[in-house]
């Protein structure tokens, strides 16, 4: 009797020792094929890109009403109040819940959402909104003028100095009897529209962050701290031609970048933005790839406030020295825009694309101005890289290799992002740095950050004629003037070398087939409305 | 009884150690936790204001004493990152769930271990002996993650027996829950598995060369009866101290392995509070793991006294 129990218990025992054995061996198994999977990618990435669909044109199939769609993110939001100040990822899920009195459009104009109709006095100092007739909050409640300036109001208090509405404003005046809403300001501004994007919720709700209320073309459902927030379709959006098709979206909040396209060649996420070149070329079958921009400004940022960096010809030679294209070749398949200033390009109307050709890859010339300067043997530099983003660290990486061609020996210091936020952006204690920088479609939002006296000048730069340029542009009334004078201002950042620019990093979204219609913005936004279930063919 | 007191006691001095040490910690590493949540846009002065709302000018003494007088009335304060959101909510969502992955990791390390490791003792040197050598030496070198890893890969995305990231929660499906747990489980239980066999074996061997087994074999007693009836319940003391040394490793693992099967428990929250320096929520989650350990501990000690009553409660 004991002798079969015995027995019994070893053939178990065998049983699952050798499916032990079988696991480790299926382990190494698939190490050695993902090893080589990465060997092909160089040569499948051609291919992969190739077959990549262009931006913002949706394929066949006809837009259906109905499903849902899970879009993976690799960090959590800030907050759901859209008031607080936050990051370009929570603004741009937010993006669904709220409008403003007015909204941007894909190509970065703005147009009336919340107001149906506004106007600008021809001095600038007092901006009238007419509130669109019969527009509804998502708890059915009608929008009022007094909740536009309660929004405006609230938006402006919180913001405080960071807000150039904040600092203007003198007063908002609600009128219910022609149902409109004057701002007025004690100096001419024409740049304000941007700001006005800005969330119109009810006054009535005292926890906007817990109860999310907005006019957008989706309403909360539920969020869970860490994990995920769910959004569902508002069918009393104003806008009939321009409601949502799907009926739920779920933003998920994923550890890091490997989990998250993971997740989506397992087709647990329908839509996944920032893709590696790498993740293009090995994207499973069922998801095709929309190219855009992620709407930033990377660049090497430089420390000119001390050291060698202090010198003009010194940062020029930074700018001989690196070679832009190969980063972007390298890291984006050369999908990226190039740029020469702190300015996107889809900003056309503000962008001077004459930056981009004040330097060109000549390391004999960066020598020379080595040279002059009196670093001909060259010098030490740090460049500090947040270590969560991997594009920053390989770009550091190849300028590190550029550098060492015209004897700068550069060395990155890894830091946590927290660390980088506090120590590089915060305290200005750095000498160079590889980030990008986001902003609103206010070019005042990308260029008041070199003005010497700003508070987000954390590289220190002082240069007294872009003080004086920006300083005109900001005030100048007549549009025509004013891009003018912001383009004469970038133009002294390029030429002054205030950082290396490198490039407006293209952002590859990898979304399954059945899909269409996803859009990129020149401003922070998932727009999550147009995108549709295509009518099986 | 007095010995329980004792053990009370020092669980209490342990837990404040560590409050303090984990506090200090925090306090001398560089970021905080309002220029976490503000980012790139905010201007000094906001961060500056938010420093002071949140409590983090006082000085570091001040604000742990504040946090102590809190903690000991079981309220761990609210979230820095997450507006209007307790802690202890934060950790009820979470807590389940590790807690059902350290179980389910724990029982598989004890269904597997115990029989493999006494074959292998009782067959040394013959063939189940060095294959189960064999395959614990090579299970033992993959790391917790990278196993995880690998059978995200094969069971995940070759094999489709489960789809990466569909975690559901155990009170809405338990079966799906224990069903995408498994692997997670797994992750964290094969290399505990691996060296629990190595040690249970070592210790079998071990005290087959002690004089009261040769007693029992001149008596006539078959070589099986000799390690059932004798020498396994010597060699399970050790073995028990190792088991609980197990479960501590097990949920550190798990806070790992977590991450890379994207379950929602204590480990990612802990992950994403140290990086966002979202105090509170780190402290919560330390004391619960200490506490967690501690415990155990102690009631190993107890464990000990059933399994061998030559550990006397007056020692």
């Amino acid at each position: 009797m004991k002798k079969k129990a015995l027995k019994k218990l070893l053939s178990l025992v065998i049983v699952l020792t050798v499916a032990v054995a079988l696991c480790a061996c299926g382990g190494d198994k698939s190490t050695d094929e993902a090893a080589g999977a990465e060997g092909a990618e160089e040569s499948a990435g051609e291919a992969g890109q190739a077959d990549a669909a262009d931006n913002n044109s949706s394929q066949a199939g006809e837009p259906t009403t109905g499903g849902s769609v899970t879009v993976g993110m690799t960090q959590d939001l800030v907050s759901l109040d859209p008031h607080v100040i936050s990051d370009a990822g929570t603004r741009s899920v937010v993006f669904n819940l709220y409008e403003g009195l007015v909204k941007p459009t894909t190509d970065g104009e703005l147009v009336p959402a919340v107001a149906s109709d506004y106007e600008i006095s021809s001095d600038a100092k007092v901006y009238t909104f007419t509130l669109r007739d019969g527009i509804t909050f998502h708890d059915g409640s009608e929008v009022t003028v007094e909740d536009v300036k309660y929004s405006i109001e609230r938006y402006a208090e919180i913001y405080g100095e960071s807000s150039a509405l904040s600092i203007i404003l003198e007063e908002v005046v609600a009128d219910s009897e022609n149902n409109t809403v004057e701002l007025h300001l004690t100096e001419g501004n024409s740049e304000l529209l941007p700001e006005l994007t800005l969330a119109i919720i009810p006054a009535s709700n005292e926890d906007p962050a817990g109860n999310p209320i907005g006019t957008g073309p989706f309403q909360y459902v539920s969020y869970t701290p860490g994990q995920n927030l769910v959004i569902s379709r508002y069918d009393g959006y104003w806008n009939a031609e321009r409601k949502a098709y799907l009926d739920e979206v779920t933003f998920k909040f994923l550890a890091d970048v490997e989990t998250a396209y993971m997740e989506l060649q397992a087709g647990t996420l329908d839509i996944l933005d920032y893709l590696t070149t790498d993740q293009v070329a090995t994207l499973a079958d069922g998801y095709y790839v929309a190219e855009g921009s992620m709407n930033m400004v990377q660049a090497l940022f430089l420390n000119s406030g001390s050291g060698p960096l202090a010198d003009a010809r010194v940062r020029q030679a930074l700018n001989y020295a690196v070679d832009t294209q190969s980063i972007n070749d390298f890291l984006f398949g050369g999908k990226s825009k190039k740029i020469g200033t702190h300015m996107l390009t889809s900003m056309a109307q503000y962008y001077n694309a004459d930056t981009e050709n004040v330097y060109s890859y000549d390391p004999q010339r960066a020598m020379e101005l080595l040279a002059d300067a009196g670093y001909a043997d060259g010098f030490d530099l740090t460049i500090t890289v947040p270590s969560s983003y991997s594009q920053h660290v390989s770009t550091a990486e190849i300028i590190v290799e550029n550098l060492r061609a015209v004897n700068i020996n550069a060395q990155i210091e890894l830091v946590e992002w927290n660390t980088w936020l506090t120590e590089v952006y915060m305290g200005g204690e750095f000498e160079s740095t590889v980030i990008a920088f986001d902003g609103t479609l206010a070019p005042s939002d990308w260029l008041e950050r070199f003005c010497s006296d700003s508070a987000e000048n954390f590289m220190h730069y002082s240069n007294e004629e872009f003080d004086a340029l920006y300083e005109k542009a900001y005030s100048a009334v007549d549009q025509e003037e004013k891009s003018q004078y912001y383009k004469e201002a970038e133009m002294i950042l390029a030429e002054d070398a205030a950082n290396v620019y490198i490039q407006e990093p293209a952002d590859f979204v990898g979304i399954r087939d059945e899909l269409a219609g996803y859009s990129f913005y020149p401003a922070a936004a998932y727009d999550m409305s147009v995108i549709y279930y295509k009518s099986a063919e | 009884m007095k010995y329980v007191l004792k053990k009370v006691i020092t669980l209490i001095i342990t837990l404040l150690c560590i409050s303090a040490i984990t506090f200090g910690a925090f306090s001398v590493i560089p970021g905080d936790a309002a220029v976490s949540k503000l980012g790139v846009n905010a201007s000094p002065q906001q961060v500056e204001e938010l420093r002071e709302e949140m409590g983090l000018n006082d000085p570091i003494p001040v604000r742990y004493l504040s946090w102590l007088s809190g903690a000991v009335r079981g309220d761990f304060g609210d979230s820095y990152q997450y507006d209007n959101t307790t802690v202890a909510s934060l950790l009820a969502d979470r807590l389940p769930v590790t807690a059902l992955l350290a179980a389910m990791s724990f029982l598989m390390i004890l269904a597997l271990s115990l029989p493999l490791g006494i074959l292998s003792a009782r067959f040394s040197g013959k063939w189940p002996d060095i294959g189960i050598n064999l395959a614990t030496q090579v299970v033992m070198a993959i790391p917790s993650f990278f196993l995880g890893i690998i059978l995200t890969y094969v069971f995940g995305l070759v094999l489709h027996w489960f789809q990466p990231g569909q975690f559901v929660q155990p009170w809405e499906d338990l079966g799906a829950c224990l069903g995408y747990l498994a692997f997670p489980a797994a992750a964290v239980a094969l290399p505990k598995i691996a060296m629990v066999v190595k040690f249970l074996r070592g210790s079998v061997l071990a005290e087959m060369q002690k004089d009261y087994v040769r007693t029992a074999y001149s008596r006539g007693n078959t070589k099986g009866m000799v390690l059932y009836r004798h020498v396994l319940r010597n060699a399970f003391i050790p073995v028990i101290t190792f088991l609980a040394l197990v479960i501590a490793e097990i949920l550190a693992g798990s806070i790992i392995v977590e991450q890379v099967f994207s379950v929602p428990g204590v480990g990612r929250l802990l992950i994403t509070a140290i990086l966002n320096r979202d105090y509170p929520v780190v402290q919560a989650v330390v004391m619960y793991v200490t506490a967690l350990v501690v415990v155990i501990n102690f009631l190993v000690d107890l464990l000990y006294q059933a399994v061998d009553p030559r550990i006397k409660t007056s020692g």
